[in-house]
């Protein structure tokens, strides 16, 4: 018999999966020893920065770089024109568009990039950027989409102009870029035309922006000895990167190395190409001189990667018992200039369809289309997977106002339209096969913990001492029930540029027994080097302590699409665990060797094989590892390594129930989060505290985004919310205090059945916030406000609905 | 713009940086003396991830020029530690995952250093507002505040055992 308490006392020092190891990130971090991409600092390196446009939109008649040249350290002044012969004046974009490099004879958003100042120091650049004289002729502007889409809007993209046929199927309108349609457009129509009931609402999902703490920037450097680039930069995806750079520069990708270092928070801002990154190269090129470029903040919430903006028109059918039978959808997506969401290539509005949500819906139909505005670019899935917060907070919404339209509780009729968990895995309407789920578990523990039926009392009470006059607050309490869909993704439909979205591990077991575990992904933050050990500890029995997890520097880690969408876990997650099984395997022949027994007859037990039946004959995995360099087994290669590229048999559906309770003063305005229950299924759990830290991170920014964070434009395209003094970014003062919880629901086809967990919260998130404002006021007849509920708006709802006498 | 000397004593070292009168601290600290924990975020003084401590208050050096520093007492995280003999707060930070990608992490340490200096017992209220000053993205401040509070329980506890 095995001892069992003993094998778990050595399964415990391996610090591996469920394990709460604490981060071996930190030390570095704590002590200021981190290395971020502006920290880096090469012999002779000059400084790059943007001339950038004023103008909304305006043609760009004449750029003067005589004075500027004339600045002391001003090197070079680059504009399109230099870098029109070299192709790279315009750059193709994740989404199948392309991008001005540079101001390419006119601008199309305030803040674009037109010229570029290489010079000695940052200071020298930002008196060479004051020196450049550039003349615009004014061109009427368009923020809003509606508008871009009627028949006399000014044409944005005359590249564009005659192009019926867009990367994305075919274009109706000059500023249009694509219709993407999914489900039973036919089908859906009837069912809204018979149902009982039909919910109908406008939804907007505003525009906002990742603002990773850290902005956007790179190093590059071009070795003219030896003919290779590198760059370093906050690049979430280094060896797309590599490849995109090979693409369009025409230098051999073995000549090309990307780094990334550590990275100071990504959330989607970082996945996307930008014109600093060319400019550097090119500055750094000609110049044979290492290059840097970093975007102050400004530059950050201005051009670089927005996220939403979403116009989201709904319809919801029910029968008059509540059951939900059809749901239809058409989306306006507001682009910006250029289109350079960062999507799977066959997803424009990327996993949009995963908008039925939680629920059994059996007919549904969804249309969106994209549209240019003298907006920045963008469209990334900041803290989530594509779109799927979008969706989430479209359908979270609308099961909200159906409920009032139903004059149901809005907790009931969620329950009563729950896949349940016998149907998984489950096809829906619009496409997706949900792997696995058990919604009502998770819903009724999560009820039970805040005391839901509790909760609507007080709520009701609270109402009628509003209406005696005895209070001037109400209760809000926003329920949200999400289904994420991430880890993209299998290759067969998931492609970025045609790379297919498989991700990678390679493994080194060193002779005296630990190892070096390399990653296609590159952690933001996320703990990566701590929690990918532990996957690996669990599979091979070494101690997490004894594995090095690097990533992100192309030359040494195995090719990978990168971390975003949750899918490090879902996928790399998966590699890693592969690749252990690998190793794994070769051990087990080496064991039966050196116990010359048959491989057949060994069995794993936590660190080590053992002879069936008689558990005191053993080789532990440290032992195998020295004989795997140290004696010449007949049949077996010397060394012990592997490597692993995983293509995702499907995607993972972690999934979550979130209760925010919400104190809203009706005469300010003002709101205050007095409770937050989360509880996440990101099924099997690698490091519980880690989790917990990615779950308060991901409320904290869905908290920013729906009570105040916006990315604003006045009419005439000014962006009104470029500094961190207008763009909401929460305090430690305003954020409240959350209570995490969990069930656990692996995924089937995951090596190790997680799920990832990092975006839940962000899309779990925003509908409970949202929903709480709306919910406090329902009892007065409110329907649906747009956010961010800022204490200006909420107060507007008040006035609105005659509370304030 | 011609560039002048300033004396600067930086954890502990006295510094003779050459600097135009438009330097930042921020930049001085980085780019010539190549102390890169503080970190630059928005160069505004809004996210505080450029936090120091000047002459025992808490500063954010991205809006300081060097020169109204001549003379002065600047700490970084780098020296409120070493490797060998970490601060409490390192620790604690580390203990109850009070960071995650790190970069606020420089700033968020030395202004939780100068909170606990004006107040050894702070209450997590007090914590929440002494801290408003540095932005994090990652951690929703539940585990830094949580950090801070357990530092200063050992910091006193220590002081305690040393009387």
């Amino acid at each position: 018999m095995k001892d069992l308490p003993e094998s778990a006392e050595r399964a415990e020092k391996l610090k591996g999966l469920g394990s709460s190891r604490k981060r071996v990130e930190d030390a570095r971090f704590t002590q200021g020893k981190g290395n971020y991409v502006d920290d880096i600092t090469l012999p002779g390196m000059l400084f790059g920065d943007f001339v950038r446009s004023p103008h909304a939109h305006a043609r760009v008649t004449a750029i003067h770089t005589e004075e500027a040249m004339k600045v002391p350290g001003v090197l070079a002044v680059i504009t399109a024109k230099d870098l029109e012969p070299l192709g790279l004046h315009w750059m193709p974009t994740l989404a199948g568009d392309k991008q001005m490099v540079l101001a390419d004879g006119k601008v199309l958003f305030q803040g674009q990039e037109v010229a570029f100042v290489v010079a000695t120091d940052r200071y020298a650049a930002a008196d060479g950027i004051e020196a450049v004289e550039v003349e615009y002729e004014d061109l009427p502007v368009v923020v809003d989409p509606f508008k871009a889409l009627e028949p006399d809007a000014p044409v944005l993209r005359e590249d564009l102009e005659g192009k019926t046929e867009g990367a994305h199927g075919p274009r109706k309108h000059h500023n249009h870029i694509f219709t993407w349609e999914q489900g039973d457009r036919e089908a859906t129509e009837q069912v809204i035309a018979e149902a009982d009931v039909v919910a109908e609402e406008m939804i907007y999902y505003h525009r906002t922006h990742p603002c990773p703490l850290e902005p956007c920037g790179c190093v590059a450097s071009m070795d003219k000895v030896n003919g290779k680039l590198t760059i370093w930069g906050t690049f979430q995806a280094p060896h797309a990167i590599r490849t995109v750079v090979s693409l369009i520069s025409g230098i051999e990708e073995h000549n090309i190395r990307i780094v990334s270092p550590d990275i100071g928070g990504g959330f989607g801002n970082k996945v996307g190409a930008y014109p600093g990154y060319i400019c550097s190269a090119v500055a750094s090129i000609v110049t044979g001189k290492p290059v840097k470029w970093v975007e102050d903040r400004m530059d950050n919430l201005m051009t670089t990667a927005f996220a939403r903006d979403y116009w989201m028109k709904g319809r919801i059918a029910a029968t008059k018992e509540g059951k939900i039978t059809g749901l239809w959808c058409h989306v306006t997506a507001d682009h910006g200039g250029f289109d350079a969401c960062a999507d799977p290539t066959k997803f424009p509005a990327g996993f949009f369809n995963i908008c039925t949500g939680s629920y059994d819906i059996p007919t549904a139909y969804l249309s969106v289309d994209g549209v240019y505005t003298n907006k920045a670019p963008g469209g990334v899935a900041y803290r989530c997977s594509f779109r799927v917060t979008e969706a989430a907070y479209f359908i979270e919404r609308m099961i909200e106002i159906l409920a009032i339209e139903l004059g149901m509780d809005a907790a009931e009729l969620r329950r009563i339209n729950f896949i349940k968990a016998e149907q998984f895995p489950y096809q829906s309407a619009l496409g997706w096969e949900y792997d696995s789920g058990d919604y009502h578990t998770a819903w009724d523990k999560a009820l039970e913990a805040v005391d839901y039926a509790g909760l609507r009392r007080e709520q009701a009470e609270r109402v009628e001492a509003f209406k005696r006059g005895e209070t001037r607050k109400l209760l809000g309490i926003g329920l949200t029930h999400f289904t994420e869909i991430v880890g993209a993704g299998p290759v067969k439909n998931c492609d970025i540029l045609g790379l297919g979205m498989f991700d990678s591990c390679e493994i080194r077991i060193h002779p005296t027994g630990s190892a070096i575990a390399r990653l296609g992904t590159i952690s933001q933050g996320q703990g990566h080097a701590t929690t990918f050990a532990q996957i690996l500890a669990s599979e091979i029995g070494l101690p997490a302590d004894s594995i090095t997890v690097e990533e992100g520097d192309t030359d040494t880690a195995p090719y990978g699409l990168g971390t975003y969408g949750s899918r490090s876990t879902p996928v790399a997650g998966a590699a890693t665990a592969m690749a252990g099984r690998k190793i794994r395997a070769k051990a087990q022949m080496i064991a039966a060797y050196l116990l010359e027994v048959h491989d057949d007859d060994l069995e794993w037990d936590v660190d080590r094989f053992a002879v069936k039946g008689d558990p005191e004959r053993f080789k532990t995995m440290k032992e195998i590892a020295f004989a795997a360099y140290n004696q010449a087994i007949p049949g077996i290669e010397p060394g012990l390594e592997a490597v692993s590229y995983y293509d995702p048999p499907n995607m993972t559906y972690p999934f979550g129930a979130y209760v925010c309770v919400m104190e809203i003063d009706v005469d300010t305005g003002q709101t205050e989060i007095r409770q937050f229950y989360a509880l996440d299924d990101c099924g099997t759990r690698i490091n519980p505290m880690i989790i917990e830290g990615q779950v308060h991170g991901g409320l904290t920014e869905a908290l920013a985004i729906a009570m105040g964070q916006e990315i604003a434009y006045d009419e005439m395209g000014n962006v009104k919310t470029g500094t961190l003094m207008d763009f909401f970014v929460p305090t430690a003062w305003e954020t409240p205090h959350y209570t995490t919880d969990h069930t656990v629901t692996p995924s089937p086809h995951h090596p190790i059945g997680a799920k990832g967990v990092g975006e839940s919260p962000n899309v779990g998130g925003v509908p409970a916030f949202s929903n709480a404002v709306h919910d406090a006021f329902r009892a007065f007849g409110l329907r649906q406000s747009h956010m961010p509920h800022d204490h200006w708006r909420v107060w507007k709802i008040a006035n609105g609905l005659g509370l304030h006498g | 713009m011609g560039k002048q000397h300033y004396q600067i004593t930086v954890n502990g070292e006295p510094q003779d940086v050459l600097a135009e009168p438009r330097e930042l601290l921020i930049h001085t600290l980085r780019e010539q003396l190549r102390i890169t924990g503080p970190h630059i975020g928005c160069e505004t003084s809004h996210c505080g991830a450029c936090t120091v401590d000047i002459d025992g208050r808490s500063v954010k050096s991205c809006t300081v020029f060097t020169a109204q520093v001549a003379g002065k007492e600047i700490t970084t995280v780098e020296g409120l530690g070493s490797p060998d003999a970490m601060h409490p707060l390192q620790e604690a930070f580390r203990e109850h995952h009070g960071l995650q990608c790190g970069y606020c992490t420089p700033g968020m340490i030395t202004r939780a250093y100068r909170l606990l200096q004006e107040n050894p017992s702070p209450t997590e209220e007090e914590v929440r507002f002494g801290m408003a000053g540095n932005l994090c993205r990652c951690t929703g401040y539940q585990n830094i505040v949580k950090a801070i509070l357990a530092a200063a329980a050992e910091m006193n506890a220590s002081k305690e055992a040393a009387e």
